[in-house]
């Protein structure tokens, strides 16, 4: 294969979403656990940003499809981000701890 | 062209390495910085994809407000070094086992389908046909995110509002 094409995006951004997903999975602070998810979601955005620029033309679908998309998970992600972290803050000043293995019960 | 992707991409996964894995400190700041320099590398990746806009965007909404949002939430919280927990072996090892198999998975399906011999590379990445979709095709989704924005400030402070506020405003 000459040159740098979808497969090698689509490989980083499949590696990067592994790389996010294994920190959520190994991680017990519930912060690192959180900026994995953001990797897990960079790598989403990635992939769909490689497909919009490797579209082949189409009658009915613009290139831009794929990065309208992004802007949109881009929003959701800032807005995700707000209100994790605010029900982080709260949860901490509950119970004082950020570690996984110590917020076990639901009850608070 | 090449070189570069291939300078991004490797920055791209060992800062992304670096977030997860931490070798230097037990401090989450660090992989809170690491996070950082994980999205300017894909910002690079996403010019070289010929999106400029939202590698600028990236930039500004994860590099400059998510980033100091996590780290104003670490340095709120006061967390000291987080003390070093005895090493689950056994938890790490099945999750690290299931994630490598996914992975495997994940790769050689994007290696089957050859997804690449049908794609062209086009040349769109400007922002004013961007701009033109977002408020002519894409103006119903676009409004709906202004109200999950809307959901999300209201939640937060809802749920940033300490018990002592509550017994005053009552």
């Amino acid at each position: 294969m000459t040159g740098v094409g979808l497969e090698h995006y689509l490989v980083v951004s499949a590696v990067l979403f592994c790389l996010g997903l294994l920190g959520v999975v190994i991680r017990r602070n519930l912060i690192v656990m959180y900026m994995s998810l953001e990797l897990m979601l960079n790598a989403a955005t990635l992939a769909l940003v490689a497909f919009s620029h490797f579209q082949p033309p189409t009658p009915n679908g613009s290139p831009f499809d794929g990065q309208i998309m992004v802007f949109f998970i881009i929003t959701v992600a800032a807005a995700e981000v707000a209100v994790g972290l605010a029900l982080i803050v709260a949860l901490y000043r509950k119970r004082q701890t950020i570690d996984v293995a110590d917020l076990t019960s639901m009850k608070l | 062209m090449e070189i570069l992707f291939y300078i991004f991409s490797t920055l791209t996964l060992l800062c992304g390495a670096l977030v997860v894995f931490n070798p230097f400190s037990r401090n989450p700041v660090t992989s809170a910085m690491f996070l950082v320099l994980t999205i300017i590398c894909m910002s690079g990746l996403f010019v070289l994809l010929k999106a400029f806009f939202l590698a600028a965007v990236q930039i500004l909404v994860y590099a400059g407000a998510v980033i100091v949002l996590f780290l104003f939430v670490i340095m709120l919280l006061n967390i000291k070094e987080e003390e070093r927990q005895r090493f689950r072996k056994f938890g790490t090892f099945l999750g690290a086992a299931a994630v490598a198999g996914l992975a495997w998975i994940l790769v050689t399906t994007v290696m089957n389908s050859r997804a690449g011999e049908r794609s062209v590379a086009n040349n769109a990445g400007e922002t004013k046909p961007l701009g033109e979709l977002l408020f002519t095709n894409y103006v119903l989704p676009f409004e709906i995110v202004s109200l999950l924005l809307l959901v999300a400030m209201v939640g937060c402070i809802l749920l940033s509002k300490t018990p002592e506020t509550e017994e005053e405003t009552e």
